[in-house]
């Protein structure tokens, strides 16, 4: 599903007498039409595609009307492109101001996933102005922000880029009683462990199995047990869902199987009904059951596709290394489980992903491991990905400590601060989720910010965040008892989150009595984050 | 000369940047009217907005950039200047918003928005559009807008174009003014104005002068690289990076134009000149080791190919190939080669060994690859071989750089026959794994052994009643319950 589709579907867009639609790619378009709307992001690959287009229409004699309309916003440098294309002016341009989808009662997205390669890897900053403005939109929605946090260098920066515009606009939310009581702004580079390991939430697992787009999955014949595949709305409206997406997968068929039991013994009830309460019950009930039973037969097909996924390729012992990597014992087991990994020539992002793990979680390789690596990846997947490997090196995902600075045992204490506990470290919390036991002791230190009113007393493990400096605001207001009660936390995610960093933090607000909404760039997950890195081929 | 005539006039047609209607004109007219009227109004209150007539420019060399005319955005959402003067449009809805008390359902919020009048909306920005059909008429004659052009200072400047605003650069001549604007627009942490000075500098000084004041500016200088990579100017990029002494990415970026070549003749070409260039002594050896596996590719595919065609040879003619090995990893062509050509001697270029060799592929992986290849093909003779050693005593041994028990997986995986199974699965060191095997693929033999060695009376008396009754495990478990030798643990 893209963005579109959950605003305007094709039925709606017909409607509207849009007679075909497109994927603006590099393809001609075949159509009699004699207007083209094209709704693009602002890059220049998409104007180069409009480009020729326009031009090969030219080329017949061929007169259109063409309107291109960027979202969220026009760039310079798009014009400059239609302009060097000789198309400036053959052309109209608009903008859809289009920031927040909604994809969910919690969660915001800006369905921007470039962002990562764009800011982390490129150091391009051109969304940074694009983030503040959603803020904007949220502030004058809901009030002014009482409180702003932000841990890395991009949330100073969005954090600055927006308290500009707030100071432009003040006046018009003036005298709004602030409804988010804390706003949390973080990069994507402070926490790459969370994002990095396996997802064990019903949710993410679905996400990293069938790939969630917009909030929505396409289950395939093998989930669906027909010959159809499905396109299933995954949200807070989905009942059978709703009451899962935050378990840990083992947890989820007890569940499930508890469901159908119940199910079973409503429709059970049939059994003995005289012929007023059967038209009751058709009437009322059976049209929810079926809806109930066609979701969960949904689900349970999607856990035993899961399931069969997980035991081909051995995810207990997955799950094991990326444990060893976590406490930081067994290294060397578990780099040659990741040499084997690679050699029998498994998922290529999967096998990076976890050497990206080996690398944060020990604080880069030891060279000669990353050359062995290294250079077993590149017989398996391809020599090009030495380009990958350079862009892995770059964002610092993947690096070689250089030679002779092996980790000191103070080191390595720090490389753990950062990895367990910064930023009331998310980290822990979601791994936790896998081991419930240390859950407890962690959400104590994400309150622990909330309850300090900033990073407050935490300053030494955000000094050692490198080079990451913190943006604890003047509060706007005094802080108020009446809404203390429900406090309303916004945590905005540059750079994506991933769908087990939101259950945990949805556990953690559950426990504590916040709510937390989510604003992210983009949806992601391990494997989003490892094409990213990949160079295109063009 | 006359078609040029005609395009001009198609062009100022066009470039009214007529709004884009999908019905009819009439209504595009009053709106027009009516922005016009507003934007008339608005001129006399605020001089801010007769930049449109200052600053938009036409008739510059090909190449410049002429920011083009965006006030629908603007007008709707962050226009300050126009708020003071009370003529704001989507902001003087904000207080009227109704807000959900407590209620924090987004989503059914942004549902009503539009109707509710909120700002930002699609059909907002569609229904302002009229204001853009004045922009044809900022193209006035040079003189009458010049005397206006210095009021911006760099500053304003970088300000208006962060709003979207069409500001003309071109009166930025001094070193000094350009790289202020420069400034100005890092210090706001907007990418997409800062790339766009970036372009104006590029195309107004020399590059010496750009490369250097760039190396002091890293933001700035990465927002250049990024937009030279993205555009493909690779020349320019190039020049940038060796400038910066940067020789490695000058290597790697010219390495990565190979992946648009399509040809395998002529990557093969490209990749020949690329290793000659500055990469790192690691990555030279990568580079080097990815032209010999094509070379070696491109003989390989025209060989077999032509066998295939003939159909003399058997393992052809049995599995016909599925695709071509150009371009594939050394792994895939190392199982490719295995797998048709196992048997060649080290001198051809497409046996195992060979590419072993060339490639200097460690034993782990070659196994490991060799196996999976031959298990398909189930040869388990030459499975046998992979792992039988012989010491100077001339005593056998198995032997294998990986795990037994992933042998064991990998030849299960190719439906190998119990015998050969189980002669693996009893060489898995750690005794639960080799259990555990032997049980999922029903290895009794492997099974009984081990708990005899065990000397785990009782678990062999349950195992009996899971065997066959009257077979030949049953008699081996009998024989072996009822051997006094054995000294039992329980």
């Amino acid at each position: 599903m893209s963005p579109l589709d959950r605003i305007a579907n094709v039925s709606v867009l017909k409607q509207h007498e849009v007679d075909k639609l497109y994927k603006v790619e590099n393809k001609p378009i075949v159509s009699t039409s004699d207007q083209l709307c094209f709704l693009v992001r602002p890059r220049i690959k998409n104007m180069k595609y409009v480009a020729d287009i326009v031009n090969a229409d030219k080329a017949m004699g061929r007169s259109r009307k063409y309107k291109i309309i960027f979202s969220p916003q026009k760039f310079y440098i798009c014009e400059l492109v239609l302009e060097e294309e000789g198309i400036y002016g053959d052309v109209s341009c608009d903008e859809w101001a289009f920031y927040l989808l909604p994809l969910d009662e919690d969660l915001l997205s800006m369905e921007l996933p470039e962002f990562f390669r764009d800011y982390f890897l490129e150091g391009d900053q051109r969304w940074i102005s694009t983030v503040a403005r959603a803020l904007q939109l949220l502030n004058s929605l809901f009030g002014p922000f009482a409180n702003t946090y932000g841990i890395g260098r991009c949330a100073k920066m969005v954090y600055e880029v927006w308290r500009e515009l707030v100071e432009e606009s003040e006046g018009d939310s003036q005298a709004r009683r602030p409804e988010i009581s804390h706003v949390f702004l973080m990069d994507r580079d402070v926490d790459y462990v969370t994002a990095l390991c396996s997802q064990v939430v019903y949710e993410g697992l679905v996400d990293d199995t069938f790939r969630i787009k917009c909030g929505s999955v396409d289950f395939g014949p093998d989930v669906t047990s027909s010959d159809r595949s499905f396109k299933v709305l995954l949200n807070a409206q989905d009942k059978v869902f709703s009451e899962i997406r935050n378990e840990h997968f083992s947890n989820v068929f007890g569940f499930l199987s508890q469901k159908a039991r119940n199910l079973q013994t409503q429709y059970d009830r049939r059994r003995g009904m005289d012929i007023k309460q059967m038209k009751n019950f058709v009437s009322q009930e059976l049209k929810g059951l079926k809806q109930e039973h066609r979701l969960l037969s949904l689900h349970i097909g999607a856990c035993e596709s899961i399931m069969k996924k997980k035991t081909k390729q051995d995810f207990q012992e997955l799950l094991k290394t990326e444990h060893s990597l976590l406490e930081g014992f067994d290294i060397r087991e578990s780099t040659s489980y990741i040499e084997e990994h690679i050699d029998r020539q498994v998922s290529p992002s999967e096998s990076l992903r976890l050497m990206c793990l080996l690398s944060v979680t020990e604080n880069g390789l030891i060279p000669k491991d990353y050359r062995s690596l290294k250079t077993q990846y590149l017989q398996s997947y391809g020599p090009e990905h030495l380009l990958t490997f350079h862009n892995l090196k770059r964002i610092g995902l993947l690096t070689e400590q250089a030679p002779g600075e092996t980790l000191t045992a103070v080191e390595s204490k720090v490389s753990k601060l950062v990895t367990d506990r910064a930023a009331g470290k998310l980290t822990d919390a979601f791994n936790s989720l896998a081991r419930k036991s240390n859950f407890r002791g962690i959400s104590k230190k994400l309150g622990l910010v909330l309850e300090r009113k900033g990073w407050l007393g935490l300053e030494e493990v955000v000094r050692l965040l490198n080079g990451n400096e913190f943006a604890p605001t003047e509060p706007v207001m005094e802080e108020n008892p009446a809404w203390e009660a429900q406090r309303v936390i916004l945590a905005v995610f540059l750079g994506g989150c991933t769908f087990s960093e939101i259950s945990a933090l949805r556990f953690l607000g559950k426990e504590k009595g916040y709510k937390f909404i989510f604003l992210t760039t983009a949806i992601t997950s391990s494997a989003r984050l490892m094409d990213a890195m990949l160079e295109a081929k063009v | 000369m006359n078609r040029m005539k005609v395009d001009e006039e198609e062009y100022w047609h066009s470039s009214k940047c007529k709004a884009f209607t999908f019905d009819d004109d009439d209504e595009e007219l009053s709106q027009l009217k009516e922005s016009k009227r507003a934007v008339n109004s608005l001129r006399e209150i605020v001089d801010d907005d007769d930049d449109l007539e200052k600053f938009s420019w036409s008739g510059e060399p090909v190449g410049s950039i002429s920011w083009s005319i965006k006030e629908t955005a603007s007008s709707s959402s962050n226009a300050p200047e126009r708020r003071d003067s009370g003529l704001q449009k989507g902001s003087s809805s904000y207080p009227a918003l109704p807000k959900q008390a407590s209620s924090y359902s987004i989503s059914s919020f942004f549902k009503g928005r539009n109707k509710l009048g909120s700002f930002q909306s699609l059909s907002d920005a569609l229904s302002d559009s009229g204001v853009k059909s004045y922009a044809p008429e900022l193209r006035r004659p040079k003189a009458e807008y010049k005397d206006y052009s210095s009021d911006w200072s760099p500053k304003d400047t970088v300000r208006r174009m962060q709003r979207g605003k069409i500001c003309s650069l071109e009166r930025f001549r001094s070193l000094r003014e350009k790289l202020e604007l420069l400034d100005e627009a890092v210090l706001v942490h907007d990418g997409n104005v800062i790339t766009a000075i970036l372009i104006f500098l590029k195309r107004t000084l020399k590059r010496e002068i750009l490369f250097q004041e760039l190396e002091v500016r890293q933001v700035a200088l990465r927002h250049l690289i990024h937009f030279l990579k993205e555009t493909g100017e690779q020349k320019l990029l190039l020049d940038l990076l060796r400038f910066l002494d940067r020789t490695e990415e000058v290597a790697l970026s010219q390495y990565r134009e190979h992946l648009s070549i399509q040809d395998a003749e002529k990557r093969r070409e490209f990749l020949k000149g690329c290793i000659r260039l500055p990469f790192s002594s690691e990555d030279a050896v990568h580079v080097q080791d990815h032209y010999t596996l094509l070379e070696r590719q491109i003989i390989i595919e025209a060989n077999d190919r032509h066998l295939e065609a003939a159909g003399q040879s058997e393992i052809f003619r049995k599995y016909p190939r599925k695709a071509s090995i150009l371009s594939m990893p050394l792994v895939t062509t190392l199982f490719y080669s295995c797998f048709y050509h196992y048997t060649e001697g080290e001198g051809t270029f497409s046996s195992p060994t060979n590419l072993k060799k060339t490639f200097k592929i460690p034993d782990k992986q070659y196994v490991l690859t060799a196996l999976a290849a031959r298990a398909k093909l189930r040869a388990w003779h030459d499975v046998d071989a992979l792992f039988t050693t012989k010491n100077w005593l001339g005593y056998t041994k198995k032997r294998a750089p990986i795990g037994f028990h992933r042998v064991v997986e990998i030849l299960q995986r190719n439906s190998a026959p119990v015998q050969v199974l189980q002669e693996y699965v009893r060489l898995v060191e750690d005794v639960e794994t080799r259990l555990n095997l032997a049980m999922k693929y029903k290895c009794h033999d492997v099974v009984i052994d081990t708990y005899r060695d065990l000397k785990d009376r009782h678990q062999l008396m349950a195992y009996r009643c899971k065997v066959e009754r009257g077979s030949a495990e049953e008699d081996k478990i009998d024989s072996i319950l009822s051997n006094l030798q054995i000294r039992w643990k329980n």
